[in-house]
């Protein structure tokens, strides 16, 4: 038909186009090699920038390509006037606009940008804020820009109110912004800082935030940006660590600090200073396992002196950073050990997930939270978030309806059932120890809970008798020995295949480890060096099958009486 | 210049608006001979744009009750014993009970003129004669028929010199380069209307201490900066006709804004819908548990087919008694069923609703939060643009050009040619008419249904915010049972609709009696028509905008026709309707492409223009210049680029929003 545009076969297209392919990988190809040359004779020229313009504007992601502009920057900078930098650096600058739209997410792009911005000498930061905006405009994620953002705000000094204001912008166009919520959470408690929980934004503050919050969870409950925000919110400080007990032992002539919170301990340095009747003393501390990492507890030898029960007492106190926090207690004469520990509030004990002083304003979200969760009766995000506000508002309370929680929150989210075992488990664990707290007593029930980990051991320090029997439990972990008086311990009906790994218990003289999966007598060998154990129960254990199995522990534990069947 | 008319060609179209450009673009772009060929003296027919003074003309014409002439028949002898003709429609009746009112203060003086005014129609012409108004009257041709006015009549008769069919490169070049004149006539225009633009400025700031009264006489004087359309459409932004125009590339012709804000009327007052995710996000209005709900529905809807269940036992309900069975608060059913479903209350039932909402739901967030494009300068534009492909491809353009009849080869039934206002025969194998176009005889068992219809020309927006620049659109519900919902677009300025701090209002519903019965009411509830009294209501409530000027009329809906209802017309006849009263374009473009696929069943309708390197030529002629239909991949907006004219308007090419 006539008057119609002919078009070439996609055949022929094919060819054109692979030709024109070949023509270019050979251009590539003979570029990079007259760069490289050049590189290597030293001609750091213009030529040189050149040829680099050439494959950076195509391929921006060549890394030893930008390094070499740099030499060729350095060297130039040497060279010329400070007006000849200042053009050079602009139409750097241009050219690296060209490559951020060949890959916006260019490492060596945006980091060359750095750079040049470090080195032009009248830099115009304005225009570089505006091209961060234009490109978070485009992809508002993109992690790259967000990161040169930064480097832009910190050197151009932009006041965090303003930048408060571009994250309102950014947000208000579309919430699923990690990036916008995260630097809130960096500028609020700066532009607004609560003066009793440094890091923290006042009050005020947390309820408009919270506010928006909830606009976006109630928006799409789905989205996981603004839950995140939303924990941030009601979490609180860092909380300096401080000495939950001491204890001192005269049978095993030891001292035993537990810390609120993990604690290193270096050799030789004075963090930690124990002051026996007022005179310091040089003790070696470590940790329970011998591992020495940063943990819990830490304990030391007394020398003799410092246990003299000919004296009517002696005073011991351990310093902390400096002597900011200390504790102090004092063994008489006659006694076999003493201690000193906090009596426990249960919002100190526990360093919750979500825990703002205002027990109004974790009622009032636990509330909205709940009125979501009855439209939204499977939305994980709302099942978790209700289940930390309850722990923190009130766990014993809240303990029948939270473990039911947990019971639906797996139900809906079984990729995460062992997640939020652990989490059930420190939960009851908890809830376990502020029980034995207000019974003032040294026995602690753990039994048929279910738990699949144990946690908060260092509370624990003066048990004696803890029960552990019908949970889930697979190992023990080493932080029980943190347990340092602990006589009885009872783990019928878990799941323990070894002792593996477990440093010894000072005191412990009693173990019950009916039904669970130990196979091998050798699995129990850390028992033998538990100074004071008597009594092993191993009924209904794969090793009770054994012939040789009575003859072997025997020989592991001379001491103890072993009971198989 | 019609003697210089070819008497070949192999489609011949009759009309200018929607469906019938669409066509003659496909036909051109597929290789055909195309006349195309239009009564009036401006594009679009139904579907034109016009500034003020050509409204005031059209108007006017609309309202003479014009005798028709009896002109000789000369045309008569052309046809022959075997053949016989069927005669086209005179005058064009499908604008009825036009009625307008000015509620401005009319201090003006008998003379005022648009600035630069453009005689539309031809009665205007003789009178003004002096040699600079003729000159600054081509200066600014462009304007009112946007380019392709009569110089597309003249590239026709190049066309005819060079009509050697072995010099196609030539004439492909002549071709070319008119059309690149044409576009930089409206470059140039633009630049009167530039320095217009920071003229007003200055009034601006003024203004924005106290509203200022706009009177009859600017209006007149700033006629220009009008474009009123004949019909209020939007484009849905994942319509048929979005998809048309950038498969085709027509859409390089055309700038569009996105409509910022859907609005709602319940108690009484103007409210803003909150649709998108980031609406919702933003919302003061709701409650949070009524976020959750809304989202919770919406989501539903976006794919309601997976989850039967939820609708199943409600499909023979109506759409409005099945929200009731929602977990949805009063507030939210008016806002899904009025704003976003935009159905009727009474007629719909569920699918229909659920359809319509995920419609809705899907165009979202393609341009912007709302679903729906407004094409610059009017929707007058869109028919003109696919002219203009059409032109590109050769088709020829014959303006004020009427058509006496068809002539109908007796022995096979089918038409052979036109005869012309000039007498001249001109044949073709396929003929496409607008409805418009045809007699009463031949429309005597035809039922037409009728679209109320109203402008208004205000001073304020229905609902203010700090932005004085929203496009919105608001449904108002059917006051009484079995009355038509009201659709209604505002427009700002920047729009290039309307004169600065004006807005331009336009109303239209399905008919129940004249436009004027059924609108007024409508219009008498959202805005104040005494422009003169003060405003009084400063204490109480919220202040109405005020109506400067309006026009109603009823126009003619021809959609949904059976083609047998018309009466003997030959199979390669093909009837192309008016406008629509929906809001999208849909049924044009599907009208267009059924009937072209009719004419054409081998041929793809409107397929993407080829890469210019991919053509080619004849012989070693060198190329053409790029016939401006190469691929326009790399048309993102480019971050930083110097001048940001305007963020909010572009060209359709690339998804603009990633979600």
């Amino acid at each position: 038909m006539h008057g119609r545009l002919k078009v070439k076969t996609t055949e022929e297209q094919a060819k054109a186009k692979r030709l024109e392919r070949e023509k270019k990988l050979r251009q590539y190809i003979a570029v990079t090699t007259a760069i490289f040359e050049k590189r290597k004779a030293g001609q750091l020229d213009k030529e040189a920038l050149e040829l680099t313009n050439q494959i950076l504007g195509a391929n921006p992601d060549f890394a030893t390509l930008w390094n070499f502009r740099r030499e060729i920057f350095l060297h130039l900078e040497k060279e010329g006037s400070p007006e000849e930098m200042q053009a050079l650096c602009q139409g750097e600058l241009s050219f690296l606009e060209t490559c951020l739209r060949v890959n916006p997410k260019s490492y060596g792009t945006w980091h060359h940008r750095c750079w040049v911005m470090g080195h032009v000498p009248h830099p115009d930061w304005a225009r570089e804020l505006e091209l961060c905006a234009k490109f978070l405009e485009s992809d508002d994620r993109n992690f790259h820009c967000w990161d040169y953002r930064r480097f832009v705000v910190l050197r151009a000094q932009v006041q965090a109110e303003d930048e408060l204001r571009f994250t309102d912008g950014l947000i208000t166009r579309n919430f699923s912004n990690y990036s916008s919520w995260h630097y809130r959470s960096r500028l609020l408690p700066h532009l607004h800082p609560d003066p009793r929980q440094p890091g923290r934004p006042t009050e005020a503050v947390l309820l408009t935030e919270l506010q928006l919050v909830q606009n976006a969870f109630f928006t799409d409950p789905n989205d996981q940006s603004a839950w995140f925000y939303h924990r941030w919110l009601l979490g609180r400080a860092n909380p300096e660590p401080t000495f939950l007990c001491i204890y001192v032992s005269r049978d095993d002539a030891s001292l035993v600090v537990a810390f609120s919170q993990p604690v290193g301990v270096m050799p030789g340095s004075d963090d930690l200073i124990l002051f026996v009747d007022e005179a310091p003393v040089v003790v070696v501390w470590h940790t329970p396992d011998g591992r020495n990492r940063p943990g819990h507890v830490w304990l030391c030898d007394l020398p003799a002196s410092a246990l003299n029960d000919q004296w009517p007492q002696h005073s011991f106190r351990v310093h902390w950073a400096g002597g900011e926090t200390q504790k102090e207690c004092v063994l008489f004469q006659g006694c076999r050990d003493c201690w000193c520990r906090d009596s426990v509030i249960e919002e100190q004990v526990f360093r919750c997930e979500l825990s703002v002083e205002k027990s109004t304003l974790l009622q009032s979200e636990l509330e909205s939270c709940k009125e979501l969760q009855a439209l939204e009766p499977e939305n994980k995000w709302c099942l978790l978030t209700i289940i930390l506000l309850m722990w923190a508002l009130d766990p014993l309370v809240y303990e029948r309806e939270t473990l039911h929680y947990f019971d639906t929150l797996k139900a809906v989210d079984p990729m995460r059932s062992a997640y939020l075992d652990d989490l059930r488990s420190r939960f009851l664990v908890e809830n376990g120890i502020l029980r034995m707290e207000y019974a003032e007593a040294r026995v602690v029930d753990l039994s048929g809970r279910g738990l699949t980990i144990l946690c908060h051991l260092e509370q624990l320090l003066l048990i004696t008798h803890l029960n552990l029997a019908g949970n889930r439990l697979r190992r023990l972990p080493p932080t029980l020995a943190a347990l340092r008086c602990l006589q009885v311990l009872e783990l019928d009906g878990n799941q323990i295949e070894t002792m593996e790994g477990l440093p010894p218990l000072p005191h412990l003289e009693e173990l019950s480890l009916c039904s669970n999966r130990v196979q091998r007598p050798a699995d129990l060998r850390p028992l033998a060096s538990f100074p004071r154990l008597r009594l092993l129960a191993l009924q209904d254990n794969p090793v009770g099958s054994l012939p040789t199995a009575q003859s072997e522990l025997a020989a592991l534990l001379p001491q103890v009486e072993v009971t198989l069947a | 210049m019609a003697d210089n008319l070819p008497s070949e060609f192999d489609v011949v179209v009759i009309g200018t608006g929607l469906p019938e450009s669409i066509i003659a673009a496909a036909c051109s772009r597929s290789g055909q001979r195309v006349l195309h060929v239009d009564s009036r003296n401006y594009y679009g027919g139904n579907w034109a744009s016009f500034s003020f003074s050509g409204l005031s003309s059209w108007i006017k014409e609309n309202q003479q009750k014009t005798d028709i002439s009896e002109e000789s028949e000369d045309w008569r002898k052309l046809i022959l014993e075997t053949e016989e003709a069927i005669c086209l429609n005179k005058k064009d009746k499908t604008i009825q009970n036009v009625e307008d009112v000015c509620y401005a203060s009319q201090d003006l003086a008998e003379d005022v003129k648009e600035a630069g005014a453009l005689p539309n129609l031809p009665d205007f012409e003789a009178s003004e004669t002096s040699e600079a108004a003729q000159e600054s009257e081509k200066e600014c041709l462009p304007v009112e028929s946007q380019s392709l006015g009569t110089a597309s009549c003249e590239i026709s008769s190049e066309r005819i010199i060079g009509n050697d069919p072995g010099s196609t490169t030539e004439r492909k070049d002549a071709e070319m380069t008119s059309e690149r004149e044409n576009l930089c006539d409206v470059t140039s225009d633009q630049s009167p209307l530039e320095t217009g633009k920071t003229e007003t400025i200055s009034t601006t700031e003024a203004a924005a201490l106290e509203p200022k009264k706009i009177t009859y006489t600017q209006i007149v004087k700033e006629g220009r900066r009008f474009n009123i359309d004949l019909v209020s459409k939007l484009l849905y932004s994942r319509g048929l006709l979005i998809d048309l125009l950038m498969k085709s590339n027509v859409s390089r012709y055309a700038e569009f804004k996105n409509v910022t804000r859907i609005l709602t009327f319940q108690e009484e007052r103007v409210e803003q819908v909150p649709c998108s995710r980031a609406d919702v996000f933003n919302s003061k209005q709701l409650t949070m548990v009524e976020k959750r709900m809304l989202m919770k529905f919406l989501t539903f809807c976006l794919d309601y087919e997976q989850h039967p269940d939820a609708y199943q036992d409600y499909k023979e309900y109506k759409f409005s008694e099945y929200l009731k069975t929602q977990k949805l608060t009063a507030k939210l059913q008016h806002f899904i069923l009025h704003s976003i479903a935009m159905v009727s209350a009474a007629d719909s039932n569920t699918i229909e609703g659920l359809k319509a909402t995920k419609n809705f739901l899907q165009c979202l967030g393609r341009y912007g939060n709302t679903p729906f494009l407004f094409p610059l300068y009017g929707q007058g534009e869109i028919p003109q643009c696919f002219c203009r492909m059409c032109a590109v491809f050769g088709g020829i353009y014959c303006l004020r050009h009427s058509v006496q009849c068809l002539v109908v080869d007796k022995e096979s039934g089918r038409c052979k040619a036109i005869i012309d206002h000039f007498g001249q025969r001109i044949n073709a194998n396929y003929f496409v008419v607008e409805d418009s176009y045809l007699s009463e005889e031949t429309c005597t068992d035809v039922c037409y249904r009728q679209i109320s219809r109203a402008v208004l020309i205000t001073d304020q927006s229905v609902l203010k915010t700090d932005s004085d620049q929203q496009i919105s659109i608001l449904i108002v519900p059917p006051m009484e049972l079995g009355q038509p919902a009201v659709r209604i677009i505002e427009l700002c300025s920047s729009t290039m609709t309307c004169m600065k701090n004006t807005y331009l209002v336009h109303f239209t519903s399905s008919s129940t009696k004249t436009a004027k019965e059924d609108l007024e009411p409508v219009v008498q509830k959202l805005f104040t028509l005494n422009a003169e009294t003060e405003r009084e209501s400063k204490n109480g409530g919220l202040e109405k905008p005020r109506v400067l000027w309006a026009v109603y009329f009823n126009m003619r809906d021809s959609s949904g026709i059976d083609r047998n209802s018309y009466d003997h017309l030959p199979s390669n006849v093909y009837v192309c309707s008016g406008p629509d009263s929906a809001l999208g374009n849909d049924y044009a473009v599907k009208q267009a492409e059924t009937l072209f696929q009719e004419m054409f069943p081998n041929e793809e309708f409107c397929p993407s223009p080829p890469n210019p390197e991919d053509i080619i030529y004849d012989g070693d002629g060198t190329p053409p210049e790029d016939p401006r239909f190469s691929n326009s991949s790399n048309m993102k907006t480019e971050p930083l680029s110097e001048e940001s004219s305007d963020e909010n308007s572009y060209k359709i090419s690339e998804e603009h929003h990633k979600e």
